[in-house]
Parts: C-alpha cells; sequence; structure tokens
C-alpha cells in the first residue's frame, strides 16, 4: 500500500536518508524506532509530500508522491498524519477540527461530516468535549482529537509522528489505547514512536533507522527482544534503560 | 471663551461638511487599503518567486513616495494620460494605494507569524494554498493583525487631511477657508483639531478593546 524505493532525501549538504526501501501492507502496523536526528520524522513527511524527496520513488496505492505536483492533494486525502505537537486548529472547536476536512476539502454535506464527527469523538471518549477548543483541552484529549481529524477523512493509513512525546507521562496511555484499538480495527498505521512496549504490543513490523538507513527490521517481538545489530542492541539499552 | 463658543456655533454646520466628506475618504481609501495590502500580503507569502519580488518591490516604491506627491500625480498627472477622476476619487485612490504598505507589511508580520505546524496540518488533510490560508492562517492572523491596524485606522483619519491639498473639501480644507475669509484663526483651527481628536476618540477606544482580547488570548 506504501511503497518506498531507495529513498534519498538530503537537506544542505545533510543526507537525512540515505536510500530507504521499505514497504508497508494493508492493515499492518509498522513503528519506527531509531535515535533523534535519524530520520524518521522525514520519512513520515515524504511520503504525505510535507518534504520532497531527490532520489528514489515514494508510491501510495501504485501513485508516486510528488511534494510538487497537484495529485499530491489526492494522495494527502488518503494519508493522514498526526504530530507530535497535535497541530489542531486553535481558532476551533474538538467537532470543527474534525468536521474540517470533510466540508471543505471533501465537500461532504454538513448533517454527514457532523455526524461522523460525533461518532469519532465517542470512538476516541471525547464526547462531551465537542465545543471544547484546543486550549481548553489536555495534551492526552488535544491529541485524542487529532487522531480523530486524521480518521474523518477516513483514510486508508495514518502516519504517526512521535504522537505522545510531547504529553505528560500519565496521559501517554490514553493516547496508546485510542491508537491499539484502531490497530485491532485494521487501519494502517506507521508511528514513528519512542514507546517501545507499544511497538512491542502493537506494531507487525519494527523498522529501526539510524543515520538515515535502516539498520535492522523485522517482526516486532524478534527485533525488540533479540536484536541482531550492535547498534540497534545499543539503542534499545539506552532506551529501556537509561541509568 | 464666550467669544469661541460663538464662533463655533456659527462655524460649526460648515466644518461639520467637511468632517462628511473626512469620513468618506477615511472609510474609502481604508477598505481600499485592506484590499490591496491583503493582495500584496498573499503575494508575498504565496512561495511563487515573481509575486514575491513584484509585491516586495511595489510595497518599496509604494512606501517611498510621499502622499501628497501621490495625490497630485493621481489628479494633476493622469489626466495628460487620458485618465481623469474627481478630486474625492483621486484621494481615496491615492491614500488607499499609499496605505497599501503598511497594510501590507501588518498582513505579511501576522501571516508569518502562524506555526508552521498549522499549515502542514491543514495540508494533511488535504486542503491547498487559498484553503489553507482562508480556514486556517488568515483566521488566526487577524487575532494578531488588528491592534497595529486599529492604529492604522487612526494615522489614516489624520493623513485624510492631505486630500486638501488636491480641493477635497473635507475637514481641514473647510477650516483653512473659514480661516482664511474671517481671519479667525484661533477659533476655527481649535474647532478643526477638537474634531480630529473627537473623530479619534472612538478609534483609540477601539485599538485598546483590541489590544485587550489579543493579550487575553
Amino acid at each position: 500500500m506504501i511503497e518506498l524505493r531507495d529513498v534519498h532525501k538530503r537537506f544542505g549538504a545533510n543526507e537525512v536518508l540515505k536510500g530507504i526501501t521499505a514497504a508497508v501492507e494493508k492493515s499492518e502496523v509498522v513503528c519506527i524506532i531509531g535515535p533523534s536526528g535519524s530520520g524518521k520524522s522525514t520519512i513520515l513527511r515524504c511520503i504525505n509530500g510535507l518534504e520532497s524527496y531527490e532520489a528514489g520513488d515514494i508510491l501510495v496505492e501504485g501513485a508516486r508522491v510528488d511534494a510538487h505536483s497537484p495529485s499530491i492533494v489526492d494522495i494527502r486525502t488518503q494519508i493522514s498524519m498526526v504530530f507530535q505537537r497535535f497541530n489542531l486548529f486553535p481558532h476551533r472547536t474538538a467537532l470543527e477540527n474534525i468536521m474540517e476536512g470533510p466540508i471543505y476539502v471533501k465537500k461532504e454535506p454538513r448533517a454527514e461530516a457532523l455526524e461522523r464527527g460525533r461518532d469519532l469523538l465517542m470512538q476516541v471518549g471525547l464526547a462531551g468535549k465537542a465545543d471544547a477548543y484546543p486550549t481548553q483541552l489536555s495534551g492526552g484529549q488535544q491529541q485524542r482529537v487529532a487522531i480523530a481529524r486524521a480518521l474523518a477523512m477516513q483514510p486508508k493509513a495514518i502516519l504517526f509522528d512521535e504522537p505522545t512525546s510531547a504529553l505528560d507521562p500519565e496521559l501517554v496511555g490514553e493516547v496508546l489505547s485510542v491508537m491499539r484499538k484502531l490497530a485491532d480495527d485494521g487501519m494502517t498505521m506507521v508511528v514513528v514512536t519512542h514507546e517501545m512496549a507499544f511497538a512491542k504490543d502493537v506494531a507487525d513490523r519494527v523498522l529501526f533507522i539510524d543515520g538515515g538507513v535502516i539498520v535492522e527490521q523485522g517482526a516486532a517481538k524478534t527485533v525488540l527482544n533479540q536484536p541482531q545489530h550492535a547498534r540497534t542492541q545499543d539503542f534499545l539499552r539506552r532506551v529501556l534503560h537509561p541509568l | 471663551m464666550q467669544k469661541f463658543l460663538n464662533d463655533a456655533a456659527e462655524f460649526l454646520p460648515i466644518l461639520l461638511q467637511g468632517v462628511w466628506l473626512t469620513i468618506v475618504v477615511t472609510i474609502g481609501s481604508l477598505l481600499l487599503s485592506t484590499f490591496l495590502g491583503l493582495l500584496w500580503a498573499l503575494m508575498r507569502v504565496s512561495g511563487v518567486r515573481a509575486l514575491t519580488l513584484l509585491s516586495g518591490g511595489l510595497i518599496n516604491v509604494i512606501r517611498g513616495i510621499p502622499i501628497i506627491v501621490l495625490l497630485f500625480y493621481l489628479y494633476f498627472v493622469m489626466p495628460d494620460f487620458g485618465v481623469a477622476m474627481t478630486a474625492l476619487q483621486a484621494s481615496i485612490l491615492g491614500l488607499g494605494i499609499a496605505y497599501s504598505a503598511y497594510q501590507a507589511e501588518n498582513l505579511r508580520a501576522g501571516i508569518e507569524a502562524i506555526d508552521k505546524g498549522q499549515i502542514e496540518a491543514a495540508q494533511t488533510i488535504g486542503m491547498g494554498w487559498w484553503l489553507t490560508m482562508r480556514r486556517v492562517v488568515l483566521p488566526q492572523a487577524v487575532k494578531i493583525v488588528l491592534p497595529p491596524y486599529g492604529n492604522i485606522m487612526i494615522m489614516l483619519l489624520k493623513d485624510s487631511s492631505q486630500a486638501s491639498t488636491i480641493t477635497v473639501a473635507e475637514l481641514a480644507l473647510q477650516g483653512k477657508l473659514i480661516a482664511s475669509s474671517t481671519f479667525k484663526n484661533t477659533s476655527v483651527f481649535t474647532l478643526v483639531a477638537l474634531m480630529y481628536l473627537t473623530m479619534s476618540i472612538p478609534l483609540i477606544l477601539l485599538v485598546r478593546h483590541f489590544e485587550s482580547k489579543a493579550s487575553r488570548k
């Protein structure tokens, strides 16, 4: 469903992706782990055209992703994204945030968008917060609204860019449990995360990225429990036992 | 004082006619400058190099020409090119163009102050450039832009007196005409000053309201 073939990306003289080849199948949950600055987020941002890439191909359902082509809008309506800092629209309520895409991008009838919006808020456990503005919500609640906003576009896949990294520790669980439910429902997900427990439990596959290349990949439990590569072992040791 | 009140009673009806034109010129050029300023600002942030350069150049040219020269140009020079307008039209057009430069810089600052994450969030739900501007960036930029916008309104109200130089009989010119025919300079110009001040006060209060609203957010 999402395919990357030898993708290269540089920021000036700094090559952040040095030939990434990977594929994500339908209904698969793939976690991308790795040290900061390794290029994890850049991969996600290239998949939905927030960044362009210099060489290689990214295909979404067979269509090539080109950040500068008008076709990118079509790809973005199929692949939603959830950000580390939520990026909710502060001037609109939770429900309005969710309805924005369906009404103004997909031109759905308001009543239909409203019904699905309320439904989605219920799914993420925020049925009572429809009229709250983002500033009136906790970080965990905001991120759940952001997930509902992504779902409102009825995407084929969702990209999560460190969805819990900006949250207070006690709020991480509520977001992860919403994500786990999505995975159980068969949503295709690519998740950049530092939550190793989530990766182990929910992901089908894990990619470990360091220095712009995929160092190791495979079934989540295999990579996380018996990492083969020295760099993966070192990274996991530091993440799981920081002291 | 008694004399001043007598003069005031006598001159006020004539000056009020000037007030009316001052208001027309101010509101007309405010609307025009807002529209043009928004256009320049959107060109500036469009990401299209040609538009960015064009807008930057235009703003600098406009900023570099005194309002009075711009007015003279529109009213006295344009007829030579076959474009004749009334003094009122020329003054609204001239002040509108002159102030569009300030409006553009203010609006651009407001637009650029919006978090990049907002634009990315809009893009990821499939919004194009214009929809992102209209639904996400501009509604948030308005809050940032309003206090300086109020100050621009006050400046524009006072600068509308420059329309007097191309024969628009607004408040300043009416005052000057009465003064030169009656020699009651003190009474007349005190009245004129008080009337400008009276018109500014609601605007000053409006700016204060915008500012307190902006700081509450």
